[in-house]
């Protein structure tokens, strides 16, 4: 296996939902400033993966989590562990877009302010910034005070990208980010991805492996709750080591 | 063919007497406004309403009607109800929807609602056993102010038990309204519960919060038979919390009936019925537009 620094490194990983073994001992690292394809068929485990790096599992009524999943070698099961510094740290894109009900400002501002910065003149250089990085300051800088409920659903997820961004995360997921838009927007999103990799570590799941082909550098390949293969995105596509992974890239098993 | 007949013959009678009586049901409303209107008629007659709703002088029997009192008597009764109850079931419900797990919220929810079903005359026995003497020996006696224990604090918070299931499941609905996207990404952002509950939930909604309030106000203010029990009952403009006042519905209740001798005094109750009645219709009405507008936007 290729070596590189990992961002986050998830050890023995068991996720129970009930009595429902939803992820079985999962052990994978993250690169850093790469991004990570989860590929997989639907229901596999990929966005439960996805959700135990920030936590956001927690707020699943009933669930389980043993193994270690470790961000920058800390350990962020630990009962000691302040949630919302590793949540501030590891931004996250939904599957859809979803504006919180208020201005375009006040979306990407939200984060900031709930971090202390109240500043008028920081936010607005902290809004402005990050709407340019996502790609929708042209579009919006007229109308930041009007509903974010007013975009389009393309120009909503590139909001969504900024008001994650506005929280300087280390650490980007996305959950099937591009699955309820329409092509152009999705090809938007996916080079904004390319682009963010410079500075960000990239997490991605999605079922749509022409996106996947496009976008990784590193790709997981989950089935039924088993990490069965991860490493190198080339590896992965052009020559995969296990049956299960060629049947699913050849379209075999879906 | 004869059968056929009969069958279309039943299901026009069927459908026809459905709607016949859903009308006269929806129509009662109506009905009963104008009937109220009819009988308090004869003392709009002899004084202006705004004279009425405005004097202070109640001696039915010198022919003098003035609301003033009572109304006075509702709204403080109303208003102190809204003060004690307002925030404790706000985070009830916060507490409800956002931080208790499901089994917590399965044991506590069934205890809340079952308050809805003791009836009004018991809460009154409670607040005659239990709160009018609190506030007469030990809450009064802080401020200073001599009391009997029957007065518009004691009433106000009687009203304001009584108003805890109601306020809190219709509060719980709108909190539960907030898709779980909002939570999930404002907690993704770094923020905490009670960020996420301020910033994200409650700010954004507040009209669909105070329109929830004021439904589940609408009928506190009607509220009759506990508040009558221990707010006093004297026709007087209440000077302070601790003395005694007498809410419409009080009046209503205490009077019609008796004393019906008195010229214009049974049209000066249905005059006061006739208020309470569109008061709480304008309120119940209003929430519920709100309301409705609310969850349209939201879809």
């Amino acid at each position: 296996m290729e070596k590189f620094k990992p961002h986050i490194s998830v050890e023995k990983l068991n996720v129970f939902y009930g009595k429902h073994h939803v992820l079985k001992d999962i052990t994978v690292k993250i690169p850093e400033k790469q991004i990570t394809v989860i590929i997989g068929p639907s229901g596999c485990g990929k966005t439960t993966l996805l959700k135990s790096f920030n936590r956001l599992i927690d707020l699943v009524e009933g669930i389980s989590v043993s193994g270690d999943v470790r961000v920058d070698g800390m350990d962020i099961y630990n009962g000691k562990i302040d949630v919302t510094n590793i949540r501030k740290k590891i931004g996250m894109l939904a599957q859809k877009p979803y504006p919180l009900p208020m201005s375009i400002y006040d979306n990407v501002a939200y984060g900031p302010r709930i971090h202390g910065i109240l500043k008028r003149k920081e936010l607005d250089r902290i809004v402005e910034r990050y709407l340019k990085v996502a790609g929708l300051w042209d579009e919006v800088k007229d109308r930041l005070k009007s509903p974010a409920s007013r975009l389009s659903a393309g120009q909503q997820q590139r909001l969504c990208l900024a008001r994650t961004l506005a929280v300087e995360p280390e650490i980007i997921l996305g959950d099937e980010p591009t699955s309820a838009l329409d092509p152009v927007s999705a090809k938007r999103i996916e080079q904004e991805f390319i682009e963010l990799k410079k500075d960000y570590t990239i997490v991605i799941v999605t079922h749509i492996l022409r996106q996947a082909k496009r976008l990784a550098d590193h790709v997981i390949f989950l089935y039924m709750g088993e990490v069965i293969e991860a490493g190198p995105a080339r590896e992965i596509f052009e020559d995969p080591k296990e049956a299960r992974t060629r049947a699913y890239i050849g379209g075999e098993i879906s | 063919m004869n059968l056929k007949l009969t069958r279309k013959l039943k299901e026009v009678i069927a459908s026809r007497l459905m709607l016949l009586i859903t009308a006269l049901s929806s129509m009662l409303i109506f009905v009963m406004i104008l009937g109220l209107f009819l009988k308090a008629r004869l003392i709009l007659a002899t004084q202006s309403l705004p004279e009425l709703l405005l004097s202070t002088s109640w001696h039915p029997l010198r022919g003098e009607f003035g609301f003033y009192p009572f109304i006075l008597g509702t709204i403080w009764v109303t208003v102190l109800a809204m003060f004690f109850s307002i925030p404790s079931c706000l985070l009830t419900s916060i507490y409800l929807t956002e931080y208790a797990s499901a089994k917590i919220r399965a044991f506590i929810k069934p205890l809340i609602d079952l308050l809805a079903g003791i009836p009004s005359v018991v809460y009154g026995l409670w607040g005659i056993l239990v709160v009018v003497p609190l506030v007469k020996d030990h809450i009064a006696p802080l401020f200073g102010y001599p009391t009997s224990g029957y007065c518009l604090l004691t009433g106000g918070f009687v009203l304001a038990i009584m108003v805890f299931p109601v306020l809190i499941s219709v509060s719980e609905e709108v909190f539960r309204a907030v898709p779980h996207e909002v939570r999930e990404i404002s907690l993704a952002l770094g923020a905490t519960r009670w960020q996420t509950v301020k910033h994200a939930q409650m700010v954004p909604r507040i009209k669909g919060i105070i329109a929830a309030i004021v439904l589940g106000f609408s009928r506190a203010f009607g509220e009759t038979m506990a508040v009558m029990m221990v707010v006093g009952n004297v026709a007087q403009v209440p000077s302070s919390v601790f003395q005694p006042a007498y809410p419409l519905p009080a009046l209503i209740a205490n009077n019609y009936g008796e004393m019906m001798s008195i010229p214009l005094y049974d049209a000066a109750l249905l005059l006061a019925a006739l208020l309470l009645l569109l008061i709480v219709l304008v309120f119940s009405v209003g929430a519920r537009i709100v309301l409705l507008r609310i969850e349209r936007r939201v879809v």
